[in-house]
């Protein structure tokens, strides 16, 4: 990051395009944000109102009905539950594994190195396609089991490597060294010397299983067919896309088919927060992880 | 066979190569040399160790990734699950046939590089103007501002960014159509589509697409720009000048990238924006591959059309690198 320059910058011009770029950022964020401050508005107002346009700014007839109506909609309280379990479990799954992997590999004196390294590397590049993969899913007995979700994709290769270049470049080959000297196995290194030593990068591991699990939608689409598995997206799928009610809230109201309508209109804008707002209230803490990530992504490139 | 690592020569012996080193080992350390043999011994055991580890994780490659690449041969097959994947009946390109005969093939071929060729025109250029950008802004904190909200897109799920589009988009008091004060149904226009996948691509993803670039930004040394502003240089100058030949390496790395996955056209986001209206310009390749095989279960036919889409992507990837290769050549800055 450049330090603010000494001295003032010399002439008007510097000046007068510093103002420029500020005010063009401030358009670019406002932009980029909007859409979800909308949303946000949009989800405590009347939705007559939002219909009409009276809700760009501020909300209209401010109401918590519409989340209340998504808190008391059963199968949107599944998702949630089923998405944070499937979150946490294949969070620590995806890291565990990634773990397992990434050491051995990070040893340069093991024997069978370099073949297992292209072992993994190779289905990077290469995969067997929807098809073959499903079949095998199938056979497995995974079809509506929620490892489905985690065993085939278990060991994310790219998040390997980067883990792997931790550990070589950043872990102190002293004191793995002396630890080995000390009559530690490798076992006992790899757990009470490297994992310690790697927090930062498991950090960075964590935050980008748990963000790819929260959002992923596509797998439970396709291996969990049961409407009791179905993780928040999924769930959200029936109310945004396909645009139905579901039962719990037809046999909840009495007001006919446009206070239905009306509560249909409420529980999209609140659904649509309540499902963006973990990841987004989580990832500004987490940001320098990620960057650091993305980073060391990049570097092995 | 064996070698020795100047760094940590302890752990390159094995065993049998332990005496023979001996003397080199004793040399950069005493204190090794005292413990080699006791450790020599753990080694080989450690090894073990290692491989244990691995075990999982290869066993769970092997069965879900490597045992599919094989099954892709019922591609050629009639595949029926009493006869499983290696047994069913050789049909040979049967399901190719059928496929460039299907009534929508073309639509879908030229559909699926369409999209993506004109995603990548839009949303590549986006994230280097960004970086140059925020790069130049000079109060951290604003600067720090900036990158959050932009990053923020990036962690809804694709379902959420899809579900707000259809809330947007909807003739009746949807937002685009009270801003422009019309009442258009955009998902059934299918001239509308590629500009609602492009646009909504670049709010979600450009913010992300910063980091590689502000990454190279931040090592620019900064005597660079006190030259620079020495010479009098404007703001534009420095960025024109100082900053974006510094990104040029990474640029052509990153549009490698991305031209070699021309035919991976995104499945998630068209398969939920896709409506049976919009069909001309949305029906590509990967959702005409996940409704025949999950929805109608024609496992081989899908497969097919699946392994046809990656072969066109690898010859793509080929074309381009041979591109990029020669680029190098004639420029030097690869």
């Amino acid at each position: 990051m450049r330090k603010k320059q000494e001295g003032t910058p010399s002439g008007l011009s510097d000046r007068t395009s510093d103002i420029i770029l500020v005010i063009l950022c401030l358009f670019i964020m406002i932009l980029v944000a909007y859409p979800l401050y909308y949303v946000l508005v949009a989800s405590v107002s009347n939705p007559y109102d939002v219909y009409a346009g009276k809700t760009f700014i501020l909300p209209s007839q401010f109401t918590m009905d519409g989340y209340k109506a998504v808190f008391s909609d059963n199968s949107i309280l599944i998702g949630y539950w089923n998405s944070i379990k499937y979150t946490v479990i294949g969070t620590i799954f995806s890291v565990v594994m990634v773990y397992l992997t990434a050491y051995p590999l990070s040893v340069k004196e093991l024997p069978g190195r370099k073949v297992i390294s292209i072992f993994f590397i190779i289905t990077m590049y290469f995969s067997g396609g929807l098809i073959p993969t499903y079949l095998i899913v199938k056979q497995t007995g995974l079809i509506n089991n929620m490892w489905a979700l985690f065993l085939p994709g278990g060991v994310a290769v790219g998040n390997m490597i980067i883990v792997r270049n931790y550990f070589e470049h950043s872990i102190p080959g002293e004191m793995i060294e002396a630890a080995e000297i000390d009559g530690a196995s490798k076992w006992r290194t790899f757990y009470k010397i490297v994992v310690p030593l790697s927090k930062p990068i498991m950090a960075v591991m964590v935050v980008f299983s748990m963000v790819a699990y929260w959002n992923d939608w596509f797998t439970a689409l396709i291996y969990l067919t049961g409407q009791s598995k179905a993780p928040l997206p999924l769930v959200l799928r029936n109310i945004l896309i396909k645009s139905s009610a579901s039962a719990s809230q037809a046999s909840t109201i009495s007001g006919g088919y446009a206070e239905l309508n009306k509560l249909t209109e409420m529980i999209k804008f609140g659904s649509i927060i309540v499902a963006a707002a973990p990841m987004l209230i989580i990832y500004p803490f987490v940001q320098k992880y990620f960057e650091k990530g993305m980073m060391a992504g990049a570097v092995k490139g | 066979m064996y070698f020795i690592s100047t760094k940590r020569c302890n752990v390159s012996l094995r065993a049998e190569t332990n005496v023979g080193k001996e003397g080199i080992m004793s040399k950069s350390n005493s204190a090794i040399a005292v413990t080699g043999k006791k450790r020599a011994g753990h080694h080989v055991k450690d090894y073990w160790q290692l491989y244990l580890m691995l075990l999982i994780p290869v066993v769970l490659t092997i069965i879900y990734k490597y045992i599919p690449m094989y099954g892709i041969q019922i591609a050629f097959r009639d595949y029926k699950a009493t006869r499983g994947m290696f047994g069913s009946e050789f049909v040979g390109l049967k399901w190719f046939e059928r496929f460039f005969r299907a009534p929508n093939c073309v639509r879908m071929i030229r559909n699926t590089i369409l999209l993506s060729l004109f995603s990548l025109l839009w949303s590549f250029p986006i994230p280097i103007i960004l970086a140059l950008m925020i790069n130049q802004l000079r109060f951290q904190k604003f600067k720090r501002t900036v990158q959050t909200v932009l990053y923020a897109p990036h962690f809804i799920s694709t379902m959420v960014v899809c579900g707000m589009l259809r809330v947007f988009l909807s003739p009746s008091g949807g937002l685009i159509n009270l801003i422009a004060g019309t009442q258009i149904d955009f998902l059934s226009e299918a001239s509308a589509f590629r500009t609602i996948y492009i646009a909504s691509g670049i709010w979600q993803d450009a913010g992300w697409g910063i980091i590689v670039y502000m990454a190279t930004l931040a090592n620019i040394d900064i005597s660079h720009y006190e030259a620079a502003k020495i010479d009098g240089a404007s703001m534009f100058q420095r960025i024109r000048f100082i900053d974006f030949p510094e990104l040029i390496p990474q640029i052509v790395l990153m549009l490698i990238m991305s031209a070699g996955n021309l035919m991976n056209v995104g499945f998630e986001k068209v398969f939920l924006l896709q409506t049976d209206l919009n069909k001309a310009t949305s029906d590509v390749i990967s959702v005409y591959v996940y409704q025949q095989g999950i929805e109608n279960a024609k496992y081989s036919y899908s497969t097919a059309v699946g392994l046809f889409n990656t072969v066109v992507n690898i010859i793509l990837l080929l074309i381009v690198n041979r591109l990029a290769k020669k680029l190098s050549e004639d420029v030097s800055f690869v």
